[in-house]
């Protein structure tokens, strides 16, 4: 029982950071058709942000609380200009724009190699997430209950962001139609710059959350990327909710899969899955074809 | 009905198949193989007639496993410049030709080909993971060049052109599994990253454990850089095991360390053994994550001697106050010593004279006294299991009487009979 709650709740752990990992690139990559290679390096920028916060910083716990508001800024601000320098120039080319942010992915790592060093580096987390709760008999680290915690009001205020404010608005008219929205006087440019600022942010506060229970190293984007981009394709693009659904399935199917065979056989079964769901659902579990877009 | 935003049915199917275009792309570097065409025609070229004599140090400055292989080009680095100043090698500078393996076997292996061919170096120090010395093997033994690898190993190899400076498993993990059974441990949860070295370490731990009465309550493997341990964790708190031997590499010590202390594992409940986690590590991981663990090794920056003073102080004064030393740069250190000590006692720079007259030469090394075997091209190692202590350093707790006979293919021990087929 208390190993089918601990599952259950490892599960649930596991859906969360992948969606906090995702959702950024579910604006980016789903929303505005962008693949994004260096989507990890902005992850990787939310940890040494982290990082460098807890240098100048009284405690952990001040620390990480500003190191999420500092980190989406400065993720942000390095996805706007990655935007406005590069990306815009190749929205037609998908392939051109996988090569270039790959490569912008290796020099930030290098960048990040040269600046911290190539070993890990620590970012303590604060006393008050140390440990972990009992639930029916299964341990459930706190720090990992606090990422749960910060996914679900990720989601929300994103959706809520794109539901109700005219920034949000703007964005999906974009995203919608450019041509009319360019015609009722939406400066799609901005709009574009605004969605990669986002993001991007929210991949450098996925990163910030990601020091309590990782590592901060310069390849650390690199182990969530994959993950990322699985859960938007499989959730469908354009589809906050078919993220959040995807991150959650994978999670619990990850976390089932393995408790009963091995870490890499799990991988192995759960990317198969994966590909023939994709052979049957192309498109992912949510098409486009609906009214709204949250 | 949403109307398409430029042909974005297209574009977005595209885009999924550049992501799996991208995804073959990131993969494909690994697992191809070394190339080994021309190896066998290199010729040696070593040229020791001037006033410098040339050696190469190959270790990969870029990619995954600079985390590690910076710092044993540091050691390199440090003993190239002591040998230097204090007259160099038969009176002769050695000059350091330095490469970048970048990670990647193939790239070991072609850089190897070109230190050996085209820059004629004597002697090559470097190679950290399993798979980039079985790269390079090829490339030495066909060339007959020399190698010295100096990083703890999962044995059961032997080249006349390597030389193994760091632990074979009869040096650190035969000794790690006597400690834990003389203090009573009756069974454990093995832990490890999914490739080489681990599933070799764990089956010679799972022959020792059944010879000796200990139980075995699991095994699990994660892929390289995992970072998701909570599954894992959930396996090993149900088991209830008398410890943990954890084989893991790189980043995931990290995650794995933070999960089992926020699931409310310690050192005093279920010690962990590792014999990846370097003075290095415990920085990145967090002192107060890895408290009291136990770890491995043949050196610790605490080593209680004169020479290993001496040799931290010139590290630090080199390299920096906050810099430890460890295990596999110490090993990388004595490598360089130990090829110079042959070549004198050879009085040739010739590979084969250093071949034959390699039996028997010693170091004055940081971790103790050091013998090269001549026979298996290992070194003889004290074994000394460590604790991990809140300021970071680990503490030896235990050592082996004397320096360790090397016995890479596990002869001596009749348990492990079978597992070097």
């Amino acid at each position: 029982m208390d190993v089918l709650i601990g599952q259950l709740a490892t599960g649930l752990s596991l859906g969360s950071i992948l969606l906090l990992a995702a959702l950024g690139l579910s604006l980016t990559f789903g929303q505005m058709g962008v693949i994004n290679m260096a989507h990890g390096e902005f992850i990787m920028a939310g940890c040494y942000t982290a990082f460098v916060m807890q240098q100048v910083a009284s405690s952990a716990g001040v620390s990480l609380l500003i190191s999420l508001v500092v980190g989406f800024v400065v993720g942000g601000a390095m996805g706007a200009l990655l935007e406005v320098t590069l990306i815009q120039r190749m929205y037609d080319r998908p392939l051109d724009t996988l090569l270039v942010t790959f490569g912008v992915g290796l020099i930030l790592q290098q960048v990040a190699r040269d600046v911290f060093g190539a070993p890990a580096v620590n970012v303590a987390a604060p006393a008050w997430l140390s440990g972990g709760v009992e639930i029916l008999g299964a341990v459930v680290p706190k720090t990992r209950i606090f990422i749960l915690l910060l996914a679900v009001a990720c989601v929300v205020t994103l959706a809520a962001v794109l539901k109700v404010s005219p920034m949000g608005r703007r964005i999906r008219a974009v995203v919608a139609n450019r041509d009319l929205a360019e015609t009722s006087g939406i400066s799609s440019r901005k709009t574009d710059i605004t969605t990669f600022f986002i993001g991007s942010g929210l991949a450098a506060v996925a990163g910030v959350a990601l020091t309590l229970i990782g590592s901060t190293s310069p390849t650390v984007g690199q182990s969530y990327l994959i993950g990322a981009f699985l859960v938007v394709v499989v959730g469908g693009l354009g589809q906050i909710k078919g993220t959040v659904i995807a991150a959650f399935a994978l999670g619990f199917l990850n976390s089932f899969i393995e408790y009963n065979s091995t870490a890499s056989l799990a991988k192995v079964i759960v990317f198969v899955i994966i590909v023939i769901f994709l052979q049957v659902r192309p498109q992912g579990l949510f098409t486009v074809r609906t009214r709204s877009l949250v | 009905m949403r109307l398409p935003r430029r042909s974005s049915f297209k574009r977005s199917a595209l885009a999924a198949g550049s992501v799996v275009a991208a995804t073959s792309l990131l993969l494909s570097g690994c697992g191809s193989k070394a190339t080994e065409n021309d190896s066998a025609n290199a010729q040696s070229c070593v040229d020791t007639s001037g006033p410098t004599i040339k050696v190469g140090a190959l270790n990969s400055l870029s990619g995954t496993m600079a985390i590690s292989e910076v710092t044993v080009r540091h050691a390199i680095d440090l003993a190239v410049a002591q040998i230097n100043a204090a007259g160099g090698v038969m009176g002769k500078q050695i000059q350091l030709v330095g490469e970048d393996g970048a990670s990647e076997p193939t790239v070991f292996a072609e850089k190897a080909e070109k230190l050996i061919s085209s820059d004629c170096v004597a002697a090559v120090f470097g190679g950290w993971t399993s798979s980039s010395r079985k790269a390079m093997l090829p490339v030495f033994e066909g060339a007959n060049s020399l190698l010295y690898y100096p990083v703890q190993y999962e044995g059961l190899e032997a080249s006349k052109n390597i030389f193994y400076t760091g632990a074979t498993t009869n040096q650190q993990i035969v000794p790690a599994l006597d400690y834990l059974k003389q203090k009573g441990i009756k069974s454990l949860y093995l832990v490890g990253s999914d490739y080489v070295f681990p599933q070799t370490a764990n089956r010679i731990i799972k022959a020792y454990a059944a010879a000796n009465g200990i139980e075995i309550k699991g095994e699990d493997y994660t892929p390289l850089g995992s970072t998701d341990f909570s599954t894992i964790i959930n396996k090993v708190r149900s088991s209830n095991a008398g410890a943990v031997f954890n084989t893991l590499n790189g980043d995931s010590n990290v995650a794995f360390f933070k999960e089992y202390t926020n699931a409310g594992l310690t050192a005093q409940k279920m010690p962990v053994v590792s014999v990846s986690i370097t003075e290095e590590e415990v920085v990145g991981i967090g002192a107060k994550y890895i408290e009291d663990q136990l770890t491995a090794w043949n050196y610790y920056q605490t080593v209680d001697n004169p020479v290993n003073k001496a040799f931290v102080k010139a590290y630090k004064d080199k390299f920096g106050a906050d810099k430890p030393t460890s295990d596999p740069m110490e090993a990388a250190y004595v490598s360089v010593y130990l090829w110079k000590n042959t070549v004198e006692k050879a009085k040739s720079f010739d590979i084969k004279a250093i071949q034959d007259n390699a039996g028997g030469v010693t170091f004055d090394a940081p971790e103790g006294l050091v013998t090269i075997d001549g026979e298996n091209h290992h070194i003889t190692k004290t074994a000394r299991i460590g604790e991990i202590h809140p300021d970071g350093l680990i503490y030896t707790i235990w050592e082996s009487p004397g320096p360790i006979q090397p016995d890479p293919f596990l002869k001596s021990y009749p348990w492990a009979a079978g597992l070097a087929s």
